[in-house]
């Protein structure tokens, strides 16, 4: 589903993804661990078209997106839920969601979506500024799964939120991804949520691959070892 | 001041100053309405702002004339047509402006400033070149002229309320397009974070082309509305284009609701203090009050209140 061939990033000089391998099966879900200023988020950039890519070659079900800009990477399947969530605050709750439907030319935000967050249906007229963090994670993820990607991005989406909320979290995220038959990746630095949705875990160290394992025989102590500091 | 005039003389003073304050807000509205899209969504500080007033000024003079010549038997509607016209010349202009220039400078905002009033000398000199250095008029249609007598002290002329429904009906317009069109939600999701409105599937450089272009458009608009009142030449933009920044800035550069709040004292403090002082006394008095206000309230009169 989603192909990752050589990646090189730089930010100007300085090259912060060396040439990274990596490939995303439909329906599967993949976690990129690892510690802070490995390159996890710029990873997550690059493939959203905001980092620049210097070389190599990002496809979607075989479709060559290195090109293209944000939008157009959002109309070939890719979402982006962003660290920090960045939804827009003055805009209410509804509109955020508005803003995902423009690759799909849709009027009305589907009923589904408001069925995974009915949260988010009883704050539709509320300015999304004002909503608190966990609310604002779900919000962020209903306007990603407003353009019906193939591919779900999500950068730490466990940062700032309370452990309870965490695992309800890796509950629903299985959820669409049964539901809606999309793949996700997602980067982290919390083992046990990664371990709780995961098929597979990729550890990302100054911006190359270290370890890989799917969740079946994963050996917790050495990923847990890679992320310590 | 006040001694030489009676009580009733007084009261038709003020409604009639009332009145014509009301027609300066109308042209103040329009000009800033359009910079309030630019500044405010965008952003870029248009220094040639009130050129593009003044480009849909000569083509509602130039339809006019056509009119005159070509269509005598529909002259009395040719403002409609004009008022088109100069929506569509000063939008084409300004998406042209915004290819050329505007997109390149986005990350230098100073130089934005620079770039445009660059521009508004160069359009000054164009229209000198094309249109002559003297100020052009228009012939209003006959249904334009004459005044509604209210009182026997009392009369508002018609151009004017013409004007100021037309710029009720431009606010409403675009009051509209930016919170219930699914433009207006783009170009607020662009401003409010450019990099995540590419990243959930918005093509900001579309969105800030057509922000621009409508900007612009409705600077065109002004123009069209500006020659019911006055008389166009080629730097008669620039008289209105400090007022206009003054009233952005004063109404919070992202609220509409602030933009006609604050044209509307801004305009009727001028246009009563004008009446019983000098016009550039006026022109003081609202500046140091302004500046006093901004002093208090930094944001402008109306900014939206969010967590961020």
């Amino acid at each position: 589903m989603l192909a990752i061939e050589g990646l090189r990033v730089a930010y100007g000089e300085s090259e912060v993804i060396h040439g990274l391998e990596a490939e995303v099966a439909p329906n599967e879900i993949v976690a990129f661990m690892g510690r802070n200023g490995m390159g996890k988020t710029t990873l997550m950039k690059a493939l959203m078209g905001i980092a620049r890519t210097t070389a190599g070659a990002v496809r979607i079900s075989d479709r060559d997106i290195t090109a293209l800009k944000s939008h157009q990477r959002v109309a070939a399947g890719l979402a982006y839920v962003p660290q920090g969530r960045m939804i827009f605050p003055a805009m209410t709750v509804e509109e955020n969601i508005e803003t995902g439907l423009t690759v799909t030319g849709e009027r009305e935000v589907p009923k589904d979506i408001y069925e995974l967050f009915p949260v988010l249906l009883d704050m539709r007229r509320r300015k999304a500024g004002n909503l608190s963090g966990g609310q604002q994670q779900q919000l962020a993820i209903a306007r990603a799964l407003a353009s019906r990607p193939k591919v779900l991005l999500l950068d730490e989406p466990t940062e700032g939120i309370q452990p309870s909320i965490i695992r309800e979290m890796a509950r629903m995220l299985k959820k669409i991804r049964d539901t809606r038959g999309l793949s996700i990746v997602v980067s982290e630095q919390v083992l046990s949520f990664a371990l709780d949705i995961a098929d597979r875990v990729l550890v990302l160290e100054n911006g190359e691959i270290v370890h890989s394992e799917s969740r079946a025989t994963i050996d917790e102590t050495k990923v847990a070892n890679f992320l310590s500091v | 001041m006040l001694g030489d005039y009676s009580l009733s003389d007084l009261g038709s003073i003020f409604v009639m100053q009332g009145f014509a304050g009301l027609i300066l807000f109308s042209v103040f509205l329009l000009m800033a309405l359009g910079l309030a899209i630019i500044f405010g969504q965008m952003g870029v500080i248009n220094m040639a702002h009130g050129e593009f007033m003044i480009l849909g000024a000569y083509m509602t003079y130039l339809t006019s004339k056509l009119f005159e010549t070509y269509l005598p038997a529909l002259f009395p509607g040719y403002f409609f047509v004009a008022m088109i016209v100069a929506f569509l010349a000063a939008a084409l202009l300004g998406a042209m402006v915004e290819w050329a220039l505007i997109s390149r400078l986005y990350k230098r905002p100073l130089d934005t400033m620079l770039a445009t009033w660059g521009l508004s000398l160069i359009l000054q000199q164009l229209y000198r070149s094309i249109f002559g250095a003297r100020e052009v008029g228009v012939e209003l249609p006959p249904w334009m002229l004459g005044s509604w007598q209210i009182t026997s002290t009392i009369e508002v002329p018609i151009n004017g309320m013409f004007v100021m429904a037309l710029t009720a009906v431009i606010t409403a317009g675009v009051a509209l397009l930016i919170y219930k069109s699914r433009l207006g939600r783009q170009v607020r999701a662009v401003v409010q974070n450019r990099v995540m409105a590419g990243a959930v599937g918005i093509d900001t450089q579309k969105v800030d082309r057509a922000t621009f272009a409508l900007g612009c458009g409705i600077a065109g608009i002004a123009g069209s509305a500006f020659t019911m009142v006055g008389s166009t030449g080629p730097t008669a933009g620039q008289l209105y284009i400090v007022d206009s920044f003054l009233v952005v800035v004063f109404g919070g550069a992202q609220s509409l609701i602030g933009t006609i709040a604050s044209a509307f004292t801004i305009s009727q403090s001028r246009s009563t203090l004008e009446f019983f002082t000098s016009g550039s006394m006026a022109q003081v008095a609202t500046l140091i009050g302004v500046v006093v206000i901004l002093m208090l309230r930094p944001q402008g009169l109306f900014a939206t209140k969010v967590r961020r």
